[in-house]
């Protein structure tokens, strides 16, 4: 006999119990002691079948292999950078996957990217150990110039993009702004003083607001509001 | 001398008015704010984040740092230091073990998690108001936690046993002792057990079976915070 003690998209504290009896099986964000299922993480409950898991509110990035973030350059080494990802672990960006062109042995790297650049990258590995390899080489990824970097949760990414870039392209639209969105939570802008502002304005907006329903009307009208 | 009537005229298992708000400090990863009676808490959590120096680091989890420091003017009104002294570190180091056995830092290996407690105003109770802040702030910060981790005093004041005692019975003539608690949640397993004074073995028991209905009440007042947070206005 088993009974779920919580609703899909519940807001659950950690140490809550979700569900008792051997029925259901603790997901990502919860754990099992004897025959019951506690949440490990503030967030809400979502129930996909017979899994119960828990999406959290708040939170550090957690590195994962394949994911876009965008980082700041912290050194430079005998072969590569060595980049800030706003977590607890740098990453290191080697030489042979930063550029296509040849190196000549004594170059100086910092030609290429300079200490406090911002690059766009993507994890290749991450070891258990949180040790993070990056690399620039596939499509879209580049070093950034111009524009501003601002920092939001990285657990509110998802809906900053949206269902299928809904809302990112609504922004991107309605601002006439460039966006790129790290995972790490850190966002590049860059277009008019007066798109930045306001695009900067909608992310932090989305952020604060991004528990609740209807968050795109909610942005369509403030972008429709704020367009001088 | 009998202890019969509580010099605030509550019931013996009576707590203080508790007021718990999270996400108070926008520069913080996590924040809170937890009241109880006169003592008044704020805890901001930082991090994971890289640790330094390095021979703290473990490679095998994160580790959890506890600040606690009380106000220059937070007492009777008398200035004291402002930063670390003897019993602030003694507190940290207890607040550590306390909220220590419900994180899971497993997935932060060589980094930090800094909690950071500031008591503005105090009146006894201090330890367990940072310990109860702390947790809230740390669940708001998102990291993983097994368990809630609430936190008050229970003692006995010449001869009654009370619930969250204030400084004026703490102070009180006659045999008084101070028995700050921290249970978690689920399991009912004590995280903290100090003792200031005499009692009774009959007496701490019945303290400690108080302690039990109390922290559940701070528990309440934990939850509620945390739920408001997201709350869907």
């Amino acid at each position: 006999m088993s009974n779920v003690l919580v609703q899909e998209r519940d807001i659950v504290i950690p140490g809550e119990i979700l569900a008792e009896g051997m029925d259901y099986l603790p997901g990502e964000n919860t754990y099992r002691k004897e025959s019951a299922i506690y949440s490990k993480v503030l967030g809400l409950v979502s129930i996909p079948g017979r899994v119960i898991k828990i999406t959290p509110l708040a939170g550090p990035y957690i590195p994962r292999v394949g994911d876009k973030i965008i980082g700041k350059v912290s050194d430079i080494t005998l072969n590569g950078w060595r980049v800030d990802t706003g977590t607890a672990y740098s990453a290191f960006l080697n030489v042979k996957d930063a550029t296509t062109r040849f190196i000549k042995k004594d170059e100086d790297l910092s030609e290429i990217i300079a200490i406090g650049d911002y690059v766009v990258v993507i994890l290749v590995n991450v070891t258990s150990q949180n040790l993070i390899d990056l690399t620039m080489k596939e499509p879209g990824l580049h070093k950034i110039s111009g524009g501003r970097i601002i920092h939001i949760n990285s657990q509110k990414v998802p809906r900053v993009i949206g269902k299928q870039g809904s809302m990112i392209s609504l922004i991107k639209e309605k601002t006439g702004c460039d966006i790129t969105i790290g995972q790490n939570g850190h966002v590049w802008i860059k277009g008019t003083t007066n798109g930045e502002y306001l695009a900067e304005r909608a992310i932090k907006l989305i952020q604060e607001k991004s528990h609740q329903d209807g968050l795109t009307e909610r942005m369509q009208k403030f972008l429709e509001d704020k367009r001088v | 001398m009998v202890y019969k009537k509580r010099l605030d005229e509550r019931k013996v298992d009576e707590l203080r008015p508790m007021e718990a708000k999270a996400g108070v400090i926008p520069n913080a990863d996590g924040s809170a704010y937890f009241k109880i009676g006169n003592t008044v808490c704020y805890a901001a959590v930082y991090g994971p984040r890289e640790l330094f120096p390095r021979f703290l680091q473990n490679p095998k989890k994160g580790l959890l740092r506890c600040h606690y420091s009380m106000m220059p003017f937070s007492g009777s009104g008398e200035r004291i230091r402002p930063g670390g002294n003897r019993r602030s570190q003694e507190i940290s180091m207890v607040m550590n073990s306390s909220l220590e056995p419900v994180m899971d830092l497993s997935a932060f290996p060589n980094s930090v998690v800094d909690v950071f407690v500031d008591l503005p105003q105090t009146d006894a109770g201090t330890r367990c108001a940072a310990i109860s802040a702390a947790a809230i702030a740390l669940a708001d910060a998102g990291i993983p936690m097994k368990d809630m981790v609430s936190s008050v005093a229970v003692g006995q004041v010449d001869g009654t046993v009370v619930a969250d005692l204030n400084y004026n019975e703490e102070a009180y003539l006659g045999i008084v002792s101070d028995i700050p608690v921290a249970m978690l949640h689920n399991t009912k397993e004590l995280t903290l057990l100090q003792m200031d004074g005499e009692i009774s073995k009959e007496d701490l028991i019945k303290a400690l079976e108080m302690a039990k209905i109390a922290t559940e009440r701070v528990y309440e007042v934990q939850k509620k915070a945390l739920k408001e947070r997201f709350s869907r206005e």
